[in-house]
């Protein structure tokens, strides 16, 4: 408004535009500084709001059995419970379940990159009759919703014999997600093709271009989904419920699951439990944000 | 396919045989986990089927009694409908909400994006436990903050009534999620657009209404589809949480397909169930997508 007002009038001398225009640009700034301060203002109220859940299994985690019952609740514990979380490793199979979802993350990581690569280089880079509609084939199937698959899938691991072991929870990575085979397709196309072609006048066949060339240049691509894979396996819940059965092979998801409402009164300790449970995945988000923020604006995909 | 093939030179025959062993993995994994799975989903949804006998043809049987004597799967369709029309707009409105306020080009904005995406990245079932203690009606940090505002504070998760709303918020929880795709949607409009606007002295609201939701639009759009499918496949929270209780008023489509097929072992009314689900997500994809021509932007128009 104050902008406004020192152009609309024509009539004024220099030395009153001028006075007005530097009013104004004192306002101006003035004001930006007040909004910025209401914005910073709103971001903390909301991050707090965001925060408390998580804060408040943190302070839950840390709270005596009696306390985590006093009414009116109290924020913090009197005395930090530190050995909560010694007692949750000892209370509930923790490593164990925790040790299970790392090894189901790396050999899905492991069968990702075997097979993605490979495929994402045929379609990026080769040239053969039928690819538009084979890549037209492979898009459709990320509109699939899952559960459509669960209990055909489910009846050919049974049939194999393979129910109660981990292979139905890894063995669809050796065949290429097609969410990932999209992703590095993308991220091929973006490098120089006379990489490769002079790689082919030297003589380089094609597995030599893939693996000495393309996939080396592709590793922003290849860390984006592993950072994925990880998050997808550490989080998947609904197939390994389907598919295991021995308690002792059940990744972290499941277990903690199991035991809700088993030990209902020990929030104190199950929210530690819940809390170790994330910690990886925390962890991983914290070093690899950049990597994940890169591949939800590719893709589009969410955690 | 064959017919090109006869036109190919040696030397692209030896490419194009090397690019189909490159792909034989994914044709493999094509065939064996995604056309066979559905083309037997199919075929399963007319059987009865306990998996450990042989399935029996039944026709239209288990669609008939779906439709007609089945009152848990009108249940479930009703509570994942209401979950769908509660949680959907919200979630829209308030990830967009969210990625406008994360856009302003400010000193810390990045770590704030850090702040609210975290509970995306988060198990289900880790936020499923967090919430049912953050709820407790007596003990529980969000009625203990109502009532510090004088607000007797719901039974939440263990009142029908509250149920379902209680897993709608437990999903605006995320709501971060939704806001870093807007955000990239709001990064890729270009600045001059906004600079011309302002020349030709549109305000804060024109800008807003007339460039960055049309220029929005197409991510809006794939927003709604994503996160339309995500919430008809609410499953944890209900089997996590409430089991679908109390009085099954989160009784979820997925959680009653669940039962079914690993519980109950009705394979093949189970498939019946699934495959109906995905008919309805794709049909409303399909709408969705119909209606987009009236209202979604693409720069080459």
């Amino acid at each position: 408004m104050s902008l406004n007002s020192s152009a609309a009038h024509p009539n004024d001398s220099f030395a009153d535009i001028d006075r007005q225009l530097r009013r104004s640009n004192l306002t101006t700034a003035l004001r930006r500084l007040a909004g910025n301060g209401f914005l910073y203002f709103i971001m903390v109220v909301l991050a707090l709001i965001f925060m408390i859940p998580l804060l408040w299994m943190f302070t839950t985690s840390l709270k005596t059995r009696q306390e985590i019952f006093v009414w009116p609740p109290t924020w913090l514990p009197a005395v930090p419970q530190w050995d909560n979380y010694a007692d949750a490793f000892a209370k509930y199979p923790l490593a164990r379940f925790m040790l299970n979802s790392a090894i189901l993350v790396m050999i899905n990581a492991l069968g990702e990159v075997i097979s993605v690569p490979l495929i994402a280089f045929a379609f990026a880079r080769l040239r053969f009759p039928g690819k538009r509609i084979l890549f037209i084939m492979m898009l459709s199937t990320m509109m699939i919703p899952g559960q459509i698959k669960l209990i055909p899938l489910f009846s050919l691991f049974s049939r194999l014999g393979l129910i109660g072991t981990y292979w139905p929870l890894v063995l669809p990575s050796f065949f290429g997600n097609p969410f990932f085979i999209f992703l590095m397709v993308q991220y091929m196309r973006t490098i120089p093709r006379d990489l490769d072609e002079a790689a082919r006048i030297d003589g380089a066949s094609t597995w030599t271009i893939l693996y000495r060339i393309i996939l080396p240049l592709s590793l922003p691509a290849v860390t984006v989904m592993l950072v994925f894979t990880f998050l997808w396996t550490w989080n998947d819940f609904i197939s390994p419920l389907i598919y295991l059965s021995d308690f002792n092979s059940y990744p972290i998801s499941v277990g903690l699951a199991f035991f809700q409402g088993r030990y209902g009164v020990e929030w104190n300790m199950f929210m530690a439990a819940t809390l170790i449970s994330i910690i990886p995945v925390l962890v991983l988000y914290f070093f690899a944000q950049r990597h994940l923020i890169g591949g939800i604006s590719t893709l589009g995909l969410k955690g | 396919m064959l017919a090109s093939w006869r036109r190919l030179s040696p030397m692209a025959r030896r490419e194009a045989l090397e690019a189909y062993l490159a792909l034989s993995p994914w044709l493999l994994g094509f065939t064996l986990f995604t056309v066979m799975p559905i083309a037997v989903s199919i075929f399963l949804s007319f059987t009865q089927w306990t998996i450990i006998e042989q399935p029996i043809w039944i026709g239209a049987d288990n669609y008939v009694r779906m439709f007609t004597r089945d009152p848990l799967f009108w249940q479930a369709l009703k509570v994942t409908g209401s979950f769908v029309l509660i949680s959907l707009p919200l979630k829209l409105v308030l990830g967009l909400a969210l990625a406008l306020l994360l856009n302003n080009r400010l000193p810390g904005m990045n770590f704030f994006r850090t702040v609210f995406y975290i509970p995306a990245v988060i198990s289900g079932v880790a936020v499923s436990l967090m919430w049912m203690w953050l709820l407790q009606p007596d003990t529980g940090v969000v009625n203990t903050l109502l009532d510090a505002v004088g607000v007797k504070g719901p039974n939440w998760f263990w009142d029908k009534d509250w149920a379902l709303p209680s897993v709608a918020l437990m999903s605006i929880w995320k709501v971060g999620g939704s806001a870093i795709i807007y955000l990239a949607g709001l990064q890729n409009i270009p600045a001059q657009l906004y600079e011309a606007a302002e020349i030709d002295g549109a305000g804060k609201w024109g800008r807003f209404w007339r460039i960055t939701i049309p220029l929005l639009t197409p991510t809006i759009f794939f927003q709604l589809i994503i996160e339309m499918i995500d919430s008809f496949k609410v499953f944890t929270e209900a089997f996590v949480i409430t089991q679908g209780g109390p009085l099954k008023s989160t009784y979820f489509y997925m959680l009653y397909f669940y039962e079914e097929a690993f519980r109950n072992f009705n394979m093949g009314y189970a498939s019946a169930l699934a495959l109906f689900l995905t008919l309805i997500i794709l049909a409303t994809t399909i709408f969705i997508n119909y209606t987009s021509k009236r209202w979604v932007y693409y720069e080459s128009e």
